[in-house]
């Protein structure tokens, strides 16, 4: 009988220690839950177009170490986000900063709208003006009333 | 005619943007580290491991420092171009060996304590130096990837050349190519041997 209860003890502790591998996601769930919050708004430089929080890039894996490590020092998520621009630049962030190089990547969008907007106002009142501004004069206006009332042979 | 003149200028602008815009590197991502001085580390040599090197050994010299590893493609395709280039040249060149075991996708390094890990790393740098030439000064070893995060390092090979007063002055990202070190590290480095 003790041997049947030392198995399955030791049978359910190797499940444990099985189960540890992927644990460390629930053993601080506070910092877990702020590294994701500051990695998504960080850019995996291996794989571009993904974020850091969802990246299984080698190098997403040392710098998720890294920022945890950072969350555990106490750091705030301001001097965690300067030691990742200081290290790769403003290229990391996915909001860069607004500063005098990223001015056109900021309102650039805005100004291709407005004058977009500018050139379709501009063109419709052309547009409407030509319209206006050429009446019939009376001799084309009898022209067209003679067509309009010629009788259609029959 | 003037119906067409200005979709036609559109498109050749169009045209423009997407052929400067595509022929851009996306991996050419420019350094915050240039103009500013190189993180300092105190790592162990790779031909006498006993001994640390640290970047201000070097004060008073130009120097390239160069990232590489012996399970990186793009380090063996370099490799060539670094011998000639210390062969031919008056440079001095310093390894940094990054993540030799932990980067290497065909070992399980979780499974080595940090004794083994070192002791591996070890053996097959300084195996693949003899086997391929070593144009390296010296080495150091950067087992967990840290020192290489300090320099912004996110893809090996990467060289950066620091001038007398330790401030990083370039940074290249990728392999060297011949191009490369005749038409931009030479001139910059003659430069700033003056």
């Amino acid at each position: 009988m003790k041997v049947l209860i030392m198995a399955i003890l030791l049978a359910l502790s190797a499940a444990q220690l099985h189960a540890k591998e992927a644990a460390p996601l629930a053993q601080d769930e506070a910092t877990e839950k702020r590294l994701v919050a500051i990695s998504s708004e960080l850019r995996c430089l291996v794989c571009q177009n993904e974020s850091l929080s969802g990246s299984h890039a080698e190098l997403a894996n040392d710098l998720r170490r890294e920022i945890r490590t950072l969350i555990q020092q106490g750091k705030s998520d301001a001097e965690i986000m300067d030691f990742m621009v200081s290290r790769y630049g403003d290229f990391v962030r996915y909001r860069p900063p607004l500063k005098g190089t990223t001015l056109l990547l900021w309102f650039g969008p805005g100004l291709l709208l407005v004058g977009g907007l500018g050139a379709l106002v501009l063109y419709l009142r052309r547009r409407s003006k030509a319209i206006n501004d050429s009446p019939l004069s009376t001799e084309e206006q009898q022209q067209a009333e003679r067509l309009l009332n010629v009788k259609e042979p029959r | 005619m003037n119906r067409f003149l200005w979709p036609l200028i559109g498109f050749a602008v169009l045209v423009v943007l997407l052929a400067v815009g595509l022929n851009l590197n996306p991996r050419d991502v420019p350094s915050p580290l240039v103009g500013k001085p190189a993180p300092l580390f105190s790592l162990a040599r790779l031909d006498a491991p006993e001994q640390n090197f640290s970047p201000q050994d070097m004060l008073g010299k130009v120097w390239l420092l160069n990232v590489w590893s012996t399970w990186c493609v793009s380090c063996r395709q370099e490799h060539p171009v670094l011998v000639d280039m210390v062969k031919n040249n008056r440079v001095t060149l310093v390894g940094l060996n990054y993540k030799e075991v932990r980067g290497d996708g065909g070992l399980d390094a979780d499974k080595l304590d940090a004794a083994a890990e070192r002791k591996l790393a070890l053996e097959r740098s300084n195996a693949w130096l003899k086997q391929h030439g070593n144009p390296y000064r010296l080495s150091v070893l950067d087992l967990d990837g840290r020192v290489g995060i300090d320099y912004g390092v996110y893809g090996v090979p990467e060289t950066y050349l620091i001038d007398k007063a330790g401030i990083i002055r370039m940074k290249h990202t990728g392999p060297i190519s011949r191009d490369d070190f005749s038409g931009k590290i030479l001139p910059l480095l003659a430069e700033l041997s003056k």
